[in-house]
């Protein structure tokens, strides 16, 4: 066997094209994020609450790049150099606590700064919803959303699975005098430009998710619980709801519509326009 | 022991005593035994591998209709079941943690081998009725591989009945028994049979994280077969475990009372997230063994590797929630998941310091299997990194069930560990076969493969940040997706090209088991004690004696020593010997 420490053994043609590869996916890495933030990025921004989560994003993408570039760059580096050639033989040293304390306190200082500001974040995206937020309801079902809107009052009327029929598909309560004045349309979410709303979320058979996407909103439609989340939309325009959570074979199909109506009377003219249950 | 102690003279003849059948399919040898696994397993990658295959082919093109949406949830929930339970967990402990435990503690079998034989006789079952699942109307289970109820716990909502949801849950619980007998097994035979001199700190981390992984399966598989049986009830009893009231199924409302949709997301995820740990620390040990023997430098921060692997372990059991930041779990519960979850960054974040300092200053040979192991850094640090967005609870609502969460875990976990995989058998091949595997076909193999991870993975990112969920069947419904198309076009093909690679992965095992280079005893000139064993070895793997162990396995290139490797078998007065040689 051995002679020596070390026998004689040239790798650093390996080592070299070894170091390129890793160089190769740094660079392929960090490009196709640069060409895929003017193509391939998030859904447009149009709520007021969404920015806080944004910069969070933006800030989260700036401190691991730096990581996955520093750590690319070093093991590429140490692959160059420290290829075995001639009889140069490894160092032998395998503890330095400085280096390990430094390690672990400095990513663990950033990880904790993290923390405080993503629950400051979280608190205020389950904080409880302004005074003047408008409530509507969405519904899941296999494979489609019923939203439904309170009448004058502001009130949703009971509803009890008992009930449900082809006309009724929520199972509103007929006793409830709320009934007559709650609309119910399917796949049409409406709201209003610059006020608060607020989403109770519901879903008749399966799990499935209530996604805008740009609104930075993405809750579970639970059987059985009723959920809330609140945002408020400040850019006008046609959108589109998501179904986040497998719901069954026909999950990918089920797509809502989602406006926001430029103001109150544009909402109120629309909303006059659906039939009344 | 006694039994083994009577025979060790006789290893050779022995072998030939024994019937085919004791020999090669109710062997108690845990050798046999992993390579049982081994194949098994194998195989199993394949048809998950296929599965994908299947996935992609359908996702670039969707169009064409390859599959229709019933076929294609079928595939992306059999990939996941089959990848997860019987390709990484059961390889990683079934082969690996069978075939190097007794070697690297010097032990001529595991404590109870009899148990180990029925561990690898309850997969197969579970191998059988998952694939039998292919065959039943309906065909397979199609509601992923979380299988989340209500969806996966009342059959009606399969308009075929949906046997293959129960034969899904029939399956699990085959694997999930076979993994605990075998962690049982793991941590008497670690405990207890570790040669003279084996102290726990001087035992090769590929050990350590194999004892950490057998703890987290003891406590944490229990569980999910406590769930799997509630889900069976659920399905063919007639009970509401995760049925809740009410439901409306076929516009009928079900009689269920009181069941609850989110005790099965806890009851899974708290088996799911160590499950996650259970995919990845043993890699964690394959790769820092690898990448020490190759820089033929001691592993820097032993002991910080081994109490980081135990604070992931530990951390492993409290970060299950992350999973439901958006479930509809109390915000407040996401704030405590919140800040356990970004926690496990830190010591991950040791590992991988750890793993670089190791290169420095070495004298680095690329072996196929070390270019793996350098490899599994870099998807580690890759998945590692995506995770802390998904850490972060604000940013998770977006990403929350978008390829980015796809990404992530096959970078950090899945990708991670099938590298850990290809460097651990490139490393042992010649001890388990006793024949080297061609060097030149393994680099063939490894560039193909690195890179085709990387395509294939990496852009689903973007996928992610568009918004784009995960088990779409067509994306086409979706207006704000319209200019996903290309990403899905590059994504199939790079999966192809990996695909491919890994023909050349099956070609050069199966080719180099029966024509390989007859291997030394210890060709890599390595430290832990299975490199004193003959390759392969023997029945009963020792001769008459059992070895002595008389230093940790890192003592690579020890100044004044008389090679660049130092054995833990190597007795101190050799050393002095070879020292006053020079």
């Amino acid at each position: 066997m051995d002679s020596g420490p070390a026998m004689p053994r040239d790798e650093r043609t390996a080592g070299r094209w070894m170091g390129v590869l890793i160089l190769f996916i740094l660079t392929a890495g960090v490009v196709s994020f640069i060409v895929a933030a003017h193509i391939w990025w998030l859904q447009p921004l149009a709520s007021r609450e969404g920015a806080a989560s944004d910069e969070m994003f933006n800030a989260i993408l700036a401190a691991t790049a730096i990581a996955f570039i520093a750590v690319h760059l070093f093991i590429a580096i140490a692959l160059i150099r420290y290829a075995a050639h001639g009889r140069r033989p490894a160092a032998h040293w395998h503890e330095h606590l400085g280096a390990e304390l430094t390690w672990t306190l400095v990513p663990a200082a950033g990880l904790v700064i993290l923390a405080i500001l993503a629950e400051i974040v979280w608190a205020h995206v389950y904080s409880p919803p302004p005074a003047n937020a408008q409530v509507v309801e969405v519904t899941a079902r296999q494979f489609l959303w019923y939203v439904r809107y309170p009448g004058p009052d502001g009130k949703l009327a009971r509803t009890d699975p008992k009930f449900i029929s082809a006309g009724n598909p929520l199972g509103l309560d007929p006793a409830d005098p709320d009934s007559k004045t709650n609309v119910v349309v399917t796949n049409e979410f409406h709201v209003v430009n610059n006020r608060p709303v607020r989403v109770v979320i519901r879903s008749l058979d399966v799990i499935h998710s209530f996604f805008l996407p740009n609104f930075r909103v993405k809750q579970d439609a639970v059987p059985g619980r009723t959920m809330s989340v609140w945002f408020t939309p400040d850019r006008a325009g046609p959108y589109q709801i998501a179904c986040a959570q497998l719901c069954g074979v026909g999950h990918y199909t089920m797509r809502g519509n989602m406006v926001v109506e430029t103001d109150q009377a544009a909402f109120d003219a629309w909303l006059a326009k659906q039939g009344q249950h | 022991m006694d039994a083994l102690a009577v025979h060790e003279g006789a290893a050779g003849h022995e072998a030939h005593a024994e019937s085919f059948v004791r020999h090669y399919i109710f062997s108690l040898d845990h050798k046999m035994i992993g390579k049982q696994y081994y194949l098994t397993t194998l195989l199993m990658a394949m048809v998950g591998g296929a599965l994908a295959m299947l996935m992609r082919a359908h996702l670039g093109w969707p169009q064409n209709g390859t599959l229709d949406p019933g076929q294609y949830l079928a595939a992306a929930t059999m990939h996941g079941t089959v990848m997860i339970f019987f390709f990484l967990t059961s390889i990683l402990t079934g082969a690996f943690g069978n075939f190097l435990i007794p070697l690297m503690i010097g032990a001529r079998d595991m404590a109870f081998p009899f148990l180990n034989m029925i561990s690898y006789w309850t997969l197969f079952p579970g191998v059988l009725v998952l694939l039998a699942s292919f065959f039943v109307p309906g065909g397979p289970a199609g509601n992923g591989w979380t299988s989340y109820a209500p969806l996966s716990a009342v059959a009606k909502f399969s308009p075929s009945g949906g046997a293959g949801q129960t034969l899904w849950a029939i399956s699990i619980m085959f694997v999930l028994f076979s993994s605990l007998f075998g962690s049982l097994n793991f941590l008497t035979t670690i405990i207890n049979m570790r040669a003279r001199g084996l102290a726990m700190g001087r035992i090769p981390l590929t050990l350590w994280g194999i004892f950490i992984t057998a703890i987290l399966a003891l406590l944490s598989f229990p569980v999910l077969t406590a769930a799997v049986v509630m889900l069976i009830l659920d399905r063919t009893a007639g009970t509401s475990f995760f049925v809740p009231p009410n439901l409306l199924v076929a516009g009928q409302v079900l009689a269920n009372k009181n069941g609850d949709a989110l005790l099965w997301q806890h009851m899974f995820w708290f088996f799911g997230h160590p499950e996650v740990y259970i995919l990845i620390l043993t890699p964690m040990g394959i790769v820092s063994d690898v990448i020490s023997t190759f820089s033929r430098k001691p592993i820097f921060g032993y002991k910080a590797m081994v109490l980081s692997l135990s604070a992931i372990g530990f951390l492993s059991f409290l970060v299950w929630g992350h999973h439901m930041f958006v479930s509809g779990m109390s915000p407040l519960l996401g704030a405590a998941f919140l800040g356990s979850t970004i926690a496990i960054a830190v010591p991950s974040a040791i590992k991988t310091f750890n793993w670089c300092t190791t290169l420095w200053q070495g004298r680095i040979h690329f072996t196929s299997a070390m270019l793996f192991a350098i490899a599994f850094v870099s998807l580690f640090v890759t998945g590692g990194l995506s995770g802390i967005f998904l850490a972060a609870a604000p940013v998770d609502i977006y990403l929350h069930d978008t390829y980015f969460v796809i990404a992530h875990f096959h970078f950090v976990m899945a990708a991670a560990a099938l590298f850990s995989i290809f460097a651990g058998t490139y490393y042992w091949f010649p001890k388990m076969f006793g024949r080297m595997m061609d060097e030149r076909l393994g680099k063939i193999h490894f560039v193909f493969t690195f890179l085709g991870i990387y395509a294939t993975f990496f852009p689903m990112h973007f996928l992610g940040f568009m918004g784009n969920s995960r088990r779409l069947y067509d994306t086409s419904t979706y207006p704000f997706l319209s200019h996903a198309g290309p990403i899905d076009v590059f994504i199939s093909l790079s999966a192809f090209m990996l695909g491919a690679a890994q023909f050349v992965f099956i070609y050069n095992f199966f080719r180099s088991m029966l024509h390989g280079p007859v291997a030394e005893q210890n060709p890599w000139h390595a430290n832990s004690l299975e490199w004193a064993a003959p390759s392969p070895p023997p029945h009963g793997n020792w001769g008459p004696s059992l070895p002595v162990v008389y230093r940790w396995p890192y003592d690579y290139s020890v100044p004044g020593a008389a090679a660049d490797y130092s054995p833990q078998w190597q007795a101190p007065s050799a050393v002095a010997a070879a020292d006053g040689g020079q």
